[in-house]
């Protein structure tokens, strides 16, 4: 495009005369209309990231107007009171603690996971076993919404939340009945979801530790364990801490499998054993069946809440992983 | 203490530890294993039927009928929908890979690479609530349609094929294309004629697994696609799909519409973990191909 370079193309005679090469060069414009397309392609992916954003700002202007920032801390969702009045944070509460005891749940046997494939497992089974793992990620929410109601629900139900209410009821964590559909249930269900992706990333990570790194703590006679602990715990460490918030932002993400099992109240939960709503939830359950613009307008502010919880988490976590995955990241430096 | 005694106590922590791991990953397992038995268990003899995938879902028993066959129309709804959203996902998420990775030299291509990043990780509801909070004030009357259900879809796979495409692309050794260029052809014919070429078998594989997401998410159907229980009806109608099939029917109080339930989810997930293990075999083997080049 640049007038100062002499063209290639035919129209100029002058150049072909002064070029009379007999393998001309192929004309410059198919190059041109080429990368023309697959910039405005790439543009459009960007494109769509800033349409995401554009359309919830936009839906979300009606609820922003009547409510103002006290949407953001608001506690009561009332659709049917008149005036109508729509606070998110029973949603906000609800989707935290339900990420958050999926991610105590998760993380410790995601890492053990990782480091079980990466040090302790036979070589034969690393393969196997990491695909298995991987399988999980690949079973759709919903089944996944399924299994709880019919299999996890029941047991729950049954077994685990009277065991919990008798021993650890003093607390006051497991005030409430029972009924296995709730907060402690969807949590169950998140962690069992969001295992796969923190385990493959803390396995990626671990694996990446430089050979000579492990086998400088093994020269110095450290057992298998040590050599983890030392060598390739801290190597990998921000690989691990992003591995895990991506796990975090899957969980605050999930719809299909916590709309199932966690009950549909709109209510901050007061123990881990009551309904709630996850902002995924509420969107899954209310957007359609809206009461009307402003309940639709406040369950896009909410959505447009999730989208800002969930992009920082997951930038936060992609900068990290992708240090270390780049070699970038390092024990011994720290 | 001697050193030997504290070395051994060392030697039975590893070991601890081992076991520890080892019980860590038989744990993240089981629900994996208990999901496919229980489909099996629940939703073998349903599924096994003769027409089970050619008739309509059934209503609830009641003392004329009660029949655990069909799910006919959400099988043709999930083909027609992802197909849709296939053709519209493909082609933007191979382009744009392309510029990512083939004209990477421009820190326009990193940041179209990190936004693709970024939206892998945005919520697939929230993919849907964008498509219905656009569609229901511009265009109402196709708020609910296999349009809005594949742009949704098609929103969730793009960043999928263009991280997958990407990496595939990279796997191609420079010197390929290098030995394009040198031979005068350019470079729109040596990136998809031979570099893409070169490459097909990993954005394959990508594009299988997008397709395999699309195939099972319910979320954002909710609101885009809708729900029916009836054949195909035209474009801009609401359809069927499995995803919703399963929801509606696991919620469902009727013991046979949650057979069918099963069922269905059966079908789906012999699909989707046949084609993610031959899919990652492939993977694997066209990076050791590679790696030999």
């Amino acid at each position: 495009m640049d007038p100062s370079t002499p063209s290639t193309s035919s129209s100029s005679p002058a150049v072909v005369q002064r070029a009379p090469s007999r393998a001309r060069p192929a004309s410059r414009w198919p190059d041109r209309i080429f990368f023309g397309l697959v910039t405005a392609v790439g543009l459009s992916v960007i494109g769509l990231a800033a349409a995401i954003v554009a359309i919830l700002v936009y839906g979300a202007r009606y609820s922003f107007r009547v409510f103002g920032l006290s949407f953001l801390w608001g506690t009561v969702w009332s659709p049917t009171s008149n005036p109508q009045v729509f606070g998110v944070m029973p949603f906000v509460v609800g989707t935290l603690l339900t990420s958050a005891i999926a991610l105590v749940i998760a993380f410790p046997l995601a890492l053990g996971s990782a480091i079980f494939l990466t040090t302790h497992a036979p070589r034969w089974l690393r393969g196997p076993a990491g695909t298995a793992i991987e399988l999980l990620a690949a079973v759709p929410s919903v089944i996944y919404g399924l299994w709880g109601i019919y299999v996890i629900h029941p047991y729950m139900a049954s077994t685990i939340e009277p065991g919990l209410k008798r021993y650890l009821g003093f607390t006051g964590l497991f005030d409430g009945t029972p009924i296995g559909l709730d907060v402690l249930t969807a949590s169950i269900i998140l962690a069992v979801m969001i295992v796969p992706t923190i385990c493959a990333i803390s396995r990626d990570t671990l694996a990446a530790v430089p050979q000579a790194q492990k086998e400088a703590a093994l020269s110095l006679g450290a057992t298998d364990w040590e050599t983890t602990r030392v060598a390739m715990i801290p190597y990998a460490r921000s690989g691990i801490v992003g591995g895990t918030m991506l796990g975090l932002g899957r969980a605050m993400g999930e719809t299909m499998a916590v709309t199932m099992v966690i009950g549909n109240t709109d209510r901050i939960p007061t123990s881990l054993l009551s309904q709630g709503q996850t902002i995924a939830s509420l969107i899954a359950n209310e957007l359609l069946s809206n009461s009307g613009p402003l309940q639709e307008s406040a369950i896009l502010e909410a959505g447009l809440i999730l989208l800002v919880i969930a992009l920082a988490v997951n930038v936060a976590a992609r900068l990290l992983v992708w240090r270390v995955l780049k070699g970038g990241g390092g024990g011994i430096v720290e | 203490m001697r050193p030997f005694d504290r070395y051994a106590r060392r030697k039975l922590l590893s070991r601890i530890i081992a076991v520890l791991t080892g019980l860590c990953v038989l744990a993240v397992l089981y629900p994996l294993v208990s999901i496919v038995y229980e489909s099996f268990v629940q939703g073998g003899a349903v599924l096994f039927q003769a027409q089970f995938l050619t008739t309509v879902q059934p209503l609830p028993c009641s003392a004329i009928s009660c029949k655990t066959v069909g799910i006919g129309p959400a099988v043709q709804g999930t083909l027609i929908v992802v197909g849709l959203a296939s053709g519209i996902s493909v082609p933007v998420g191979v382009l744009a890979a392309i510029f990512a990775s083939e004209y990477r030299a421009r820190g326009l291509g990193r940041a179209i690479s990190f936004t693709a990043d970024v939206l892998t990780g945005v919520p697939s509801i929230i993919m849907g609530a964008f498509i219905y909070g656009y569609f229901v004030i511009y265009y109402p009357q196709i708020a609910l349609s296999f349009y809005t259900g594949a742009l949704a879809l098609s929103a969730i796979m793009i960043p999928i094929v263009v991280r997958t495409t990407e990496e595939a692309l990279r796997v191609v050794p420079n010197s390929i294309r290098e030995a394009a260029l040198a031979l005068g052809i350019s470079k729109w014919k040596a990136t998809l004629r031979i570099v893409l070429v070169a490459s097909i078998p990993g954005v394959a594989t990508g594009v299988l697994l997008a397709v395999m997401r699309a195939a099972g998410e319910a979320a954002p159907l909710l609101f885009t696609l809708g729900y029916s229980t009836l054949w195909f009806q035209g474009m801009n109608q609401q359809g069927a799909s499995l995803p919703l099939l399963i929801y509606t029917f696991a919620l469902s109080e009727a013991a046979n519409q949650q057979k069918v339930a099963w069922g269905a989810t059966l079908f789906l997930l012999i699909l989707i973990l046949a084609v993610n293990v031959v899919s990652r075999l492939a993977i694997h083997r066209m990076r050791v191909r590679m790696g030999g080049v």
